[in-house]
């Protein structure tokens, strides 16, 4: 699932907002679409969507800019993303968190300065009863323990 | 004959490797030249027990769990063979922990094919609808104001109510929606069932359409839930393809059809008009009421919504009768909670129960302690906005009135046990933390309390004029309360406080006379 994502490129824009822009309230989908296409929201979009949907520029903008989901720029080839809420803190997360932290040099929140890996907080994965949990490009894994999460920061970094 | 093996396709199961175990099961079984079906089942909630595997014998379904994939070919062989294993649970439905629970939600979860219209047709599936199609709106919100049954979103308010008020509204067009949002950490009930027997949370909004006169539904599932998603689709189009959803339901002549569609990683879109105005393609920002979605919701028409929790009993109300479901609980509250033990816990899952098992039960009863092996120190109740119980309140009955008394509440049922290594000053920074990062912005005590509760918490952590901040803390968690506008930053004070209240020693040197919070 590792980043295969197109470079930006306004016909490709222009078709994916054509593949929605009839549903109801389709602004989060398109959204939705364009990161999955090119792994963040290119600005360019931003006047395409709102002018394909009758909106304004800055209420698209306020869209983008209000979930957490959606990037601005491209994230690093790999995104581990580890569960810091609280079933993941009761089981021993926040260690396991530094240690990731520590593993890749990085704070929870940035990239690698090799663009290989982003490293994100995620707020419950539904994984709970098998606490601590995470998320490596859209793989699931739980059960963490020193080795596992070692394990994921390697496979992040290859 | 054909070995028919069950390995569950949940996301807490693949987590733990069911994926690499089914691919094991196919290499074992080509090995030996042995025919298997492998059907991807939903999770049967002992997570503990995840990977759990079942193959079907003459005597039912015999379980082994938790499996790795090293353990496949001795598994295998066992299974062939029906010979012992060092895994091996007996049968699945003997599981003494499964048994003991009263599943009338969860009835199927675990047990059928996610993806087959038939196997859920042939556990009861689609009863509950085909009786509503004799029915009139009348009598089918009668049956589900009879059954008691209140929403399992958190609020607890009664379904009846809701579904009547907007079967009484007139409008051109009115909507179903399903939220799917499931914030709340510790919880996963809503993943599961949507996972493991999607067709029943369908058929309940299904029965919702029928009951308003709505024609048009959305599941918002959250993001973080890809596997939920794909799960709900595939289910969607099945049921469209047998006729289930579509123009004429099943022969009659009610339209009704779904889409799904997938939030961007914001808590608060769990609250319900947030909620709406997602699915507008706004931002998040949670609108005053009145309104009542339920006369200007979804695109301004009136609007059912509900939890998938309240949709999914719906079947077994409709089909098995009101009372059937209301003879379960106590006080007022009536049923079954699909309850969901997570966090440090030995046997955490999913148990599903009538109102009334205590706290201290659940806990440790049920889920056999902490995973640690240290002491239970504190559980928290019902998500980051439910209060922090200490043992001491472990006779507490799960009941929404029960919870309320103790300054608690039960919220979409999820329970996150902490060892005696907890340190509640950092959880009530936490609780603060998570208020302010994930507020819509709309009211001041929301968007700026939050982020001065943190910087107070701070304080006190830093052993700062103690007592003093204490006081600020109790006097923000007061503004919050009553000067914000939804939940998030009106129970935020829930988590502090309780953890203020019960674990006073967590925020360092008490002066003897400051008592906790109230
Ligand atoms: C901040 C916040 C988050 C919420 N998150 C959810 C959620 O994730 N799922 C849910 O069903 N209800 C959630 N609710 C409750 C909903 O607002 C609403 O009460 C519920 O969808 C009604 O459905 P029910 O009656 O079936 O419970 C949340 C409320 C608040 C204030
Ligand atoms: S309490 Fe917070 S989340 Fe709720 S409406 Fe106000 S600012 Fe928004
Ligand atoms: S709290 Fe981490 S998966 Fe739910
Ligand atoms: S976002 Fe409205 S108060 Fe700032």
């Amino acid at each position: 699932m590792a980043s295969a994502y197109e470079p930006w490129n306004e016909a490709r824009g222009a078709e994916i907002i054509a593949e929605h822009d009839k549903l109801e309230g389709a602004t989060l989908v398109i959204l939705h679409a364009m990161q999955e296409a090119f792994g963040y929201v290119p600005e360019p979009a931003i006047p395409m969507i709102a002018s394909a949907l009758s909106l304004s520029r800055a209420e698209v903008h306020g869209v983008f800019t209000f979930y957490h989901d959606f990037r601005h720029e491209p994230a690093g080839r790999h995104v581990l993303k580890l569960c810091r809420a609280e079933a993941c803190q009761a089981a021993g997360g926040d260690a396991l968190a530094a240690r990731a932290e520590a593993k890749l040099g990085i704070s929870i929140g940035n990239t690698t300065a090799d663009s290989r890996v982003t490293l994100e907080p995620i707020y419950c994965l539904g994984l709970c009863a098998t606490a601590p949990s995470a998320m490596l490009d859209g793989r699931v894994v739980g059960r963490l323990d020193e080795a596992r999460i070692d394990a994921l920061v390697a496979e992040a970094q290859r | 004959m054909k070995m028919r093996i069950f390995v569950p396709r949940d996301a807490g199961a693949i987590a733990v490797g069911a994926d690499e175990v089914v691919a094991a099961l196919e290499q074992a079984a080509d090995k030996r030249g042995l025919p298997i079906e492998i059907i991807r089942n939903g999770s049967r909630g002992l997570y503990w027990l995840e990977p759990m595997v079942e193959v079907a014998t003459v005597k039912g379904r015999v379980a082994y769990g938790p499996v790795s994939p090293a353990d496949v070919p001795s598994l295998f062989d066992a299974m062939a063979s029906n010979g012992p294993h060092a895994l091996r649970l007996g049968l699945a439905e003997e599981i003494p922990w499964l048994k003991r629970q009263t599943r009338l939600t969860f009835a199927r979860c675990g047990v059928i094919d996610p993806r087959s219209v038939k196997d859920y047709r042939d556990h009861n599936g689609y009863k509950g609808l085909e009786r509503a199609l004799t029915l009139t709106s009348d009598e089918i919100l009668a049956d589900v104001t009879a059954s008691g049954l209140r929403g399992r979103g958190g609020a607890g308010f009664p379904t009846g109510i809701k579904w009547k008020t907007v079967a009484q509204a007139s409008a051109d067009r009115k909507y179903i929606v399903c939220n799917a949002d499931e914030g709340d950490s510790g919880t996963f009930a809503d993943r599961m069932i949507m996972e493991g027997d999607p067709f029943v949370v369908i058929e309940g909004m299904t029965i919702a359409s029928i009951a308003v006169g709505a024609t048009k539904g959305y599941i918002y599932i959250r993001s973080e839930y890809p596997h939920a998603v794909a799960a709900m689709n595939a289910a969607i189009t099945a049921a469209r393809r047998t006729g289930y959803l579509g123009e004429g339901i099943v022969g009659s002549s009610h339209n009704f059809d779904l889409e799904v569609r997938v939030g961007a990683g914001a808590y608060v879109c769990g609250e319900e008009t947030s909620l709406l105005e997602s699915l507008e393609g706004r931002r998040g920002i949670v609108r005053a009421k009145p309104p009542l979605p339920a006369h200007k919701g979804l695109f301004g028409r009136p609007t059912v919504i509900n939890n998938v929790l309240s949709f999914a009993a719906i079947p077994f109300i409709l089909d098995n009768g009101a009372k059937a479901y209301a003879d379960c609980g106590m006080g007022r509250s009536r049923g079954t909670m699909p309850i969901q033990l997570a966090g440090n816990i030995k046997n955490g899952g999913l148990f599903e129960v009538a109102f009334g098992i205590t706290l201290g039960e659940l806990i440790d009863d049920v889920g056999g302690g902490t995973a640690s092996g240290r002491p239970v120190r504190a559980v928290q109740v019902g998500g980051p906005l439910g209060a922090y119980f200490p043992r001491a309140l472990f006779d507490t009955p799960f009941d929404y009135e029960a919870f309320a008394a103790r300054d608690g509440l039960i919220g979409h049922g999820g329970i996150v046990v902490f060892d005696d290594s907890v340190d509640m000053a950092k959880q009530a920074r936490f609780a603060m933390e998570f208020c302010a990062v994930e507020s819509c912005g709309k009211c001041t005590p929301c968007r700026i309390g939050s982020t001065r509760g943190v910087e107070t918490i701070d304080k006190i952590i830093r052993g700062e004029r103690t007592s003093e901040n204490l006081a600020v803390v109790e006097d923000l968690c007061n503004t919050m309360k009553f000067g914000s506008l939804c939940a998030l930053g009106g129970f935020t004070p829930y988590p502090v406080l309780s953890a203020l209240k019960h674990f006073r020693e967590d925020f360092g040197p008490a002066p003897a006379t400051l008592q906790a919070a109230e």
